[in-house]
């Protein structure tokens, strides 16, 4: 088995030249995820040490605030939608057709955006309750952390219609085999990244 | 109020103010707009009177060749250092006369000392260094452009925004008042409601963003587009400091992004993160602003450690001193830079032990720099030295670096640090450590590389009296600072009641005159230089008897770098070719090669933000969200774009290189006793004084 | 077994895997377990998920990996922790003495 050139699903030596040509622009990529993995960090910092009586200022808390099983379900897609997108990944690397990534990465982006209408029903029943972010640090910090999440799974969406509409005008051109590759990173960055903030935020808050 | 045009009208500008209320201090202000619109006004002038619109899109403004790039980013920081320079005479005067006063009010002095800071560290120092390394590192490393060229258009064109922005706030509305770094709650909406934070803010995180974009493609292209045989550990050393700079431009970059955007969140939206009631915690913004902050100060002076090392190698005609050791001790900078951001507020109010523990790290880091200057002075040992213009330059990095860092090990003594806390004799010291260290190290590395690009040296005598003024009038301006520090004066005073200060703020004031000429005698240099190319032209390509790859090509590089992709066997791999063989043999066959296509993504991007930032800081709703739409658009658009590269025939490479390698054969080379002469042209003839 | 198979029965492990974690540590809140055992459940089983998604999905290994992507990697939790951990001590501190 040949060593992978970069991380994340190699499409290897049947994709001829596709294969080495990925290798700059799939690393570049991964040293971006770790930037923003940076980025995460602090705001996971900043929501961590807010969880004080004084970053509650008196405003309602977890135990209120957050349902455990609208966060299960927001989970479930989000694993659900990575395996897909792992699939979509696989489809081009065993050379299944344009229709079967598509197809991919059509549900990917079903189950993904049940996952953002879940938070954003959440996001809706926290504003209805008086707990916005400006209700307190806490809350800001809350909304900060899930709600970057929020917009990169959002952009992620977009980022499916631009694939789609590759694939339609262009086909499976080497060009757009590199872009599938990075999207699928870019898709299992956020999963990694939704197990931190269900753990430290939802799980932590309500255990 | 917030309809067409938001927050605008008439009365925001500095020319309103001199009217309603006429008097020094609105004069300055009002002046200082009036020369950013004269120079616009002038410059659209110029550029149309010899009708360079078009060769400036052509061969710059869509160009992605890393070069150009480069050149446009050491642009920006050298206008940029001029508004910077003057920015900091203007304040030096006030302070000079502002016993019991001054002619500026407190709120005037207090917007100059926050676009000064942010200027000089964000769009002075970061766009030199990130220009510099764009220029060198594809040529050191034997790549033909950067691993992503089009995405360093775009890290151009958010810096650019940034840089725009700050102009513009020269002359509509007011900049913010709360420093370089922006503190909250003092910066929150509460205590400044107007547009200055704001400003700042927008023109901080596409900086950042740009920056963080640049770190990425440095790292790429050190990693991944290395020629053949140029392993790690025979990487120049300036490509070794840009690794490292770059790698922690990628990860220091988040948090000024992350605090500058909560900071917005707190403004517009109401947040909660830094505000001083329901929960907000304004130390943390400290916090992480410093987590970007210290390693920031790294990441420019890292490139100045490299180009130190390239300037004392080539000039004494000598193998860099004790390599490995540099290399160490550039990664231990770089690793230990992170962990040392707490020394900005030891009077914060933590413990003891917290404050020890950075304490001890910032000690620690003064270790490897240390080993960076014997390293630089053993290599100028016995060497063939000449004393060029990066040569004054280092000598005077030498001596007064050092000062500056000893200083900053005072500081790091937590103790001491209670006692000068925010005081004049911290501003002496990081102007000590960043002019010294990073200004001297760019203008010396500009000085270096300058041939490279534009294919003609610069002049040296004008260049050394630029390099004397520089450090003389740092002395007379910042060493009686570090007095006034211990007498007590706190920083970013507008007045003061004591007159002992008074004789020492002359001082500093009279070396605040000598640094304006040595600006302009910077300026005038490059002037003369341009006027008389002729005489200095290099077309040979190697001015200085240079050790690294980059020298082995004609001067001005051509687009492609690299007729044929060299293959390295040695450190210096340039030298080596020199001392052991031919290093201008034609090669056996010339290839295609391909190059990016230029493209306007970048100008796009750079207007769509200046766009977008310009309207958020003035609550333009409807131009922000047009901005940010049009970024998002863009970058969707260029995803769509097939055509990216163009392929150059190996036939016309082949020729161009052909005829350089034919005129460098019949050519005869200069040993150095001529290097400052009009006989160097570019072709270094052995040298009998070098020892082996 | 060709590589594709292979390769799909990672992705199917991985996502089997990574649901068992899940539904351990949500178990361990929804039955209410004391909160320092439910949130040492929540610890050890977040820090497997990340190990499992990085090995199935994101192919991440030490034997079949290029060096600088681990370096990275490696370096990257370094300054992550350096970071968090150290905005939590100077924060935790802070917070400590304005009791």
């Amino acid at each position: 088995m040949t060593a992978n050139l970069h991380p994340g699903l190699n499409l290897g030596e049947s994709h001829g030249a596709a294969h080495p040509a990925s290798e700059n622009r799939v690393f570049g990529f991964w040293v971006f995820l770790m930037s923003d993995l940076i980025t995460f960090g602090i705001l996971f910092a900043t929501y961590a040490a807010s969880g004080t009586p004084m970053g509650l200022a008196g405003g309602p808390g977890p135990a209120q605030l957050f349902d455990l099983t609208s966060v299960a379900l927001q989970t479930a897609f989000l694993l659900a939608s990575s395996l897909t997108c792992g699939m979509a990944s696989l489809s081009m690397k065993a050379h299944a057709g344009a229709g079967r990534i598509a197809l991919w990465l059509l549900v990917t982006a079903l189950l993904g955006g049940g996952f953002l209408m879940l938070e954003l029903s959440d996001f809706a029943s926290m504003l209805a309750q008086g707990a916005g972010p400006a209700r307190s640090g806490w809350l800001s910090g809350f909304f900060a952390l899930v709600g970057l999440h929020g917009l990169h799974i959002t952009a992620g969406l977009l980022w499916i219609g631009v694939l789609l509409g590759l694939l339609a005008v262009q086909g499976l051109s080497d060009r757009v085999k590199t872009r599938l590759l990075l999207f699928a990173l870019y898709w299992h960055f956020l999963d990694l990244v939704w197990i931190g903030i269900f753990s430290i935020v939802f799980l932590r808050g309500l255990a | 109020m917030s309809g067409l045009f938001g927050h605008l009208d008439w009365t925001v500008t500095p020319f309103a103010a001199a009217i309603a209320d006429p008097g020094t201090n609105t004069f300055v202000a009002a002046g200082a707009a009036g020369l950013v619109v004269l120079g616009a006004v002038a410059l659209l002038g110029f550029l149309t009177w010899f009708r360079l619109w078009g060769p400036l899109w052509r061969d710059w403004l869509t160009s992605a060749d890393h070069k150009k790039i480069g050149v446009m980013y050491c642009v920006i920081g050298i206008v940029m250092l001029a508004r910077g320079v003057a920015e900091g005479a203007v304040m030096r005067a006030h302070q000079a006369m502002a016993l019991n006063g001054g002619p500026l009010s407190a709120e005037h002095f207090a917007e100059l000392f926050s676009t000064h800071g942010t200027i000089m560290i964000l769009f002075v120092a970061a766009p030199l260094v990130i220009g510099l390394i764009n220029i060198v590192v594809p040529l050191q490393i034997g790549a033909r452009d950067m691993a992503f060229p089009v995405m360093n258009q775009v890290s151009l064109g958010l810096t650019a925004a940034g840089a725009a922005l700050l102009m513009i706030s020269l002359v509509i509305g007011r900049f913010e008042t709360g420093g370089w770094s922006a503190y909250p709650p003092y910066t929150g909406r509460v205590f400044s409601p107007g547009e200055g934070p704001d400003y700042w803010i927008w023109s901080v995180v596409p900086a950042g963003i740009g920056s963080m974009l640049s770190g990425i493609n440095f790292a790429v292209t050190i990693y991944k587009c290395r020629a053949p045989g140029m392993t790690y550990m025979r990487m120049p050393l300036f490509t070794w400091t840009a690794l490292c700079a770059a790698i922690m431009l990628v990860y220091a970059m988040p948090p000024v992004t992350v605090s500058s955007l909560m900071l917005a969140l707190d403004r517009y939206a109401g947040f909660h993160f830094f505000t001083n009631d329901l929960g907000g915690n304004m130390m943390n913004y400290a916090n992480i602003f410093w987590m970007f902050g210290h390693p920031e100060v790294y990441i420019l002076v890292l490139p100045a450690y490299g180009v130190w090392s390239e300037v004392s190698a080539t000039f004494s005609a000598k193998t860099l001193y004790g390599y490995p050791s540099l290399v160490i001790a550039t990664m231990a900078i770089a690793v230990i830079a992170f962990t040392v951001w707490l020394h900005h507020f030891f009077t914060m109010g933590q413990s003891a032990s917290v404050n020890i523990a950075f304490g001890i790290a910032t000690m620690i880091i003064a270790v490897p720099t240390g080993v960076k200057v014997y390293d630089w002075m053993a290599t100028l040992w016995r060497g063939r030295i000449r004393m060029t213009v990066p040569m004054v330059y280092l000598t005077g990095f030498f001596i007064l670096f050092v000062i500056g860092g000893l200083t900053g090990v005072i500081l790091a003594n937590p103790t001491i640090d209670y006692q000068v806390h925010n005081t004049l004799f911290l501003v002496a010291h990081f102007h000590n450590v960043l002019i010294p260290g990073v200004l001297f190290a760019m203008l010396a590395g500009i000085h270096y590389w300058f041939p490279k690009v534009f294919g003609f040296r610069l002049h040296e005598t004008w260049g050394k009296r630029a390099a004397w003024l520089w450090i003389v009038g740092f002395c007379v301006t910042f060493l009686p600072l570090y007095a006034l520090g211990l007498m007590g004066m706190p920083r970013r005073s507008s007045s003061f009641a004591d007159p002992a200060f008074v004789p020492l703020q002359l001082v500093a004031g009279a070396g605040a005159v000598i640094i304006l000429l040595a600006l302009a005698a910077t300026l005038v240099c490059y002037g003369v230089s341009i006027r008389q190319r002729g005489t200095l032209a290099v077309p040979f390509g190697d001015p200085w008897d240079g050790r690294t790859l980059e020298w082995a090509m004609p001067a001005p590089a051509p687009e492609w770098n690299f007729a044929v992709i060299p293959a390295v066997a040695a450190r210096d791999a340039f030298w080596a070719e020199k001392t052991g063989g031919d290093p201008y043999v034609a090669p056996e066959r010339y290839e295609d090669i391909e190059l990016p296509r230029p493209t306007a993504l970048g100008l796009v991007i750079c207007v769509a933000t200046t766009a977008a930032g310009f309207a958020l800081t003035w609550h333009i709703w409807w131009l922000a969200l047009s901005g940010l739409v049009g970024i998002g658009l863009a970058v969707m658009v260029r995803a769509f774009a097939t055509q990216t590269t163009r392929v150059l025939p190996a036939a016309e490479v082949a020729v161009h290189h052909g005829r350089w390698l034919e005129a460098v054969h019949t050519a005869r080379g200069i040993t150095r006793d001529a290097e400052d002469s009009p006989a160097n042209r570019g072709l270094a003839a052995p040298d009998t004084e070098v020892t082996p | 077994m060709t590589e594709i198979d292979r390769d799909r029965g990672r992705y199917l492990i991985g996502a089997g895997l990574s649901a068992l974690l899940t539904i351990l540590a949500f178990a361990a809140v929804a039955l209410g377990l004391s909160r320092g055992v439910a949130l040492g459940i929540i610890g050890v089983t977040a820090v497997a998920q990340v190990i499992v998604q990085l090995r199935c999905f994101l192919h991440i290994d030490f034997s079949r990996q290029k060096r600088e992507d681990l370096q990275l990697i490696l370096f990257s939790l370094l300054l992550l922790a350096i970071m968090a951990g150290g905005t939590l001590w100077i924060l935790a501190n802070l917070a400590q003495r304005m009791m």
